[in-house]
């Protein structure tokens, strides 16, 4: 089990010229398999346009308190990278104007930025109505003075989603860390005391599987199913929706497939299972990923191979949603992750 | 020619066998598709069973194949151990059956 990021260890997958480099070349240089580019062509969806701009997706910054082995961000207690309150005032007068109606915080573990409450507040008193926090769970019962942090989200009406790879704590443990599912069930209890999870209850509590090895996630409604029965008989808590997710080839999941030699046969499932109805829905249409720093990208995934937003505006202090909603989304073969099957995106499958 | 049997890339091909004979090749795909279609048994439980027949079959592609749609449904380990137990047994099971016989027939040739 993994204590450091990537970056920490001075892993050489923690520099992003060179996952780019592996995505670029390899059996897609050879023509072995197509590129992502070709691949829409054959549908006429290049180049990928934004649509409506529904959610503004923010990083608050890479520390967590734990460090999964499949993290796309390479988050972790030894990053330091979170975002100040100068670039959060930054992102507030934006939220002011923007035609995005969900904001959608990250990170690492979000609750971990100091001013992270601040934050939620103040936008909530410019009228945000609609919060996401992904939260990992455990930071919940990681110290004292987040144990209220239920009671908080409740108070903001946040939309509570959370990762949890399997309804068994072996696997669990085994992908997010020892001890995360006895963690986990226990923050999940206390969501749910407060009123979270509970059918028809307006405090919504989602769930996030996604595979804990080479492999892609199986249907979304049937594993919705298993989970609910499992966690439910096994601890009697309640959750309404389970989002399935799949790994992107990036960052820690691209350093496990490299180094468990998955790798090829990934990218030829991922390029096996491509949907291109699915294309028209991935989210980076309709979501706009910012840095701890500011910088904008065109997804959450973009930002961790810092591929900012092919627009003239790339930062938060100039923002200016008519430029930048006119542009090309940056596209490499790591999307093939969200076009797989059913499609996939921090909302679910997407086909 | 290959210098081996197997080559687990060659699961992949599978489907080219409709180029030699496509209509029987294509009536085996839907047949096979359908078969592990949700029905009065689960699709999770329909690969169970493709696991542990695969095993009793000693087919390599099968069982790459059932034990990679196994962790897509999130079934476990412990899970696809006894799955391939349960064929293990009808295996040797079917084996030892046949001792009633080989009973009988030495108690029909001995005096």
């Amino acid at each position: 089990m993994a204590t450091k990021s990537l970056l920490a260890r001075n892993n050489d997958i923690a520099n992003t010229a060179r996952q780019l480099d592996i995505l670029s070349n390899g059996i897609f240089a050879s023509g072995e398999l197509p590129t992502f580019v070709t691949k829409i062509k054959e549908t006429n969806q290049f180049p990928l346009r934004p649509k409506k701009l529904e959610i503004l997706q923010i990083n608050l910054g890479y520390m967590c308190n734990q460090v999964c082995e499949h993290c796309h961000v390479d988050a972790g207690p030894d990053r330091k990278e979170i975002m100040t309150l100068e670039t959060m005032n930054q992102c507030l007068e934006v939220i002011q104007k923007t035609a995005a109606h969900t904001l959608d915080l990250t990170g690492g573990a979000p609750e971990m930025n100091p001013n992270f409450r601040w934050f939620v507040e103040e936008a909530s008193k410019i009228g945000v109505k609609d919060f996401i926090v992904r939260s990992n769970l455990t930071i919940i019962r990681a110290n004292k003075k987040y144990h209220d942090l239920p009671e908080f989200f409740k108070k903001h009406n946040v939309h509570i989603v959370s990762s949890m790879p399997h309804w068994t704590r072996g696997k669990t443990d085994k992908q997010r860390g020892n001890g995360v599912f006895d963690k986990s069930i226990e923050a999940l209890r206390m969501l749910n005391k407060v009123g979270y999870g509970i059918e028809n209850s307006e405090l919504k509590l989602d769930l996030v599987y996604n595979p804990s090895g080479a492999f892609l996630p199986g249907d979304q409604n049937a594993l919705e199913n298993d989970f609910k029965k499992a966690l439910k008989n096994d601890f009697n808590i309640d959750f309404h929706s389970l989002f399935a997710i799949t790994n992107l080839p990036i960052s820690r999941f691209l350093d496990y497939l490299i180094a468990s030699e998955n790798y090829e046969d990934y990218m030829i499932s991922l390029v096996e299972a491509y949907n291109p109805s699915a294309v028209a829905n991935v989210m980076c249409t309709n979501t706009l990923s910012v840095s701890w720093e500011g910088w904008l990208y065109d997804c959450d995934f973009n930002q961790m191979l810092n591929l900012k937003v092919a627009s003239k505006v790339k930062h938060i202090s100039t923002y200016n949603e008519e430029i930048i909603q006119n542009r090309n989304i940056i596209i490499n073969q790591h999307c093939y992750g969200c076009t797989a099957g059913a499609g996939s995106s921090c909302q679910g499958v997407v086909a | 020619m290959s210098k081996t049997y197997y080559d687990p890339a060659d699961l992949r091909k599978f489907g080219n066998i409709t180029e030699w004979n496509e209509e029987l090749g294509n009536r085996f795909f839907d047949y096979y598709g359908k078969v592990f279609e949700e029905g009065a048994l689960s699709a999770r439980e329909k690969s169970l069973i493709a696991l542990a027949v695969a095993h009793t079959e000693q087919c390599p592609y099968c069982i790459d194949a059932y034990t990679k749609d196994g962790l897509q449904r999130g079934v476990t380990k412990e899970e696809m151990m006894e799955a391939i137990h349960v064929g293990a047994a009808i295996k040797s099971g079917a084996t030892l059956v046949h001792g009633v016989q080989m009973m009988n027939k030495v108690n029909k040739l001995e005096m």
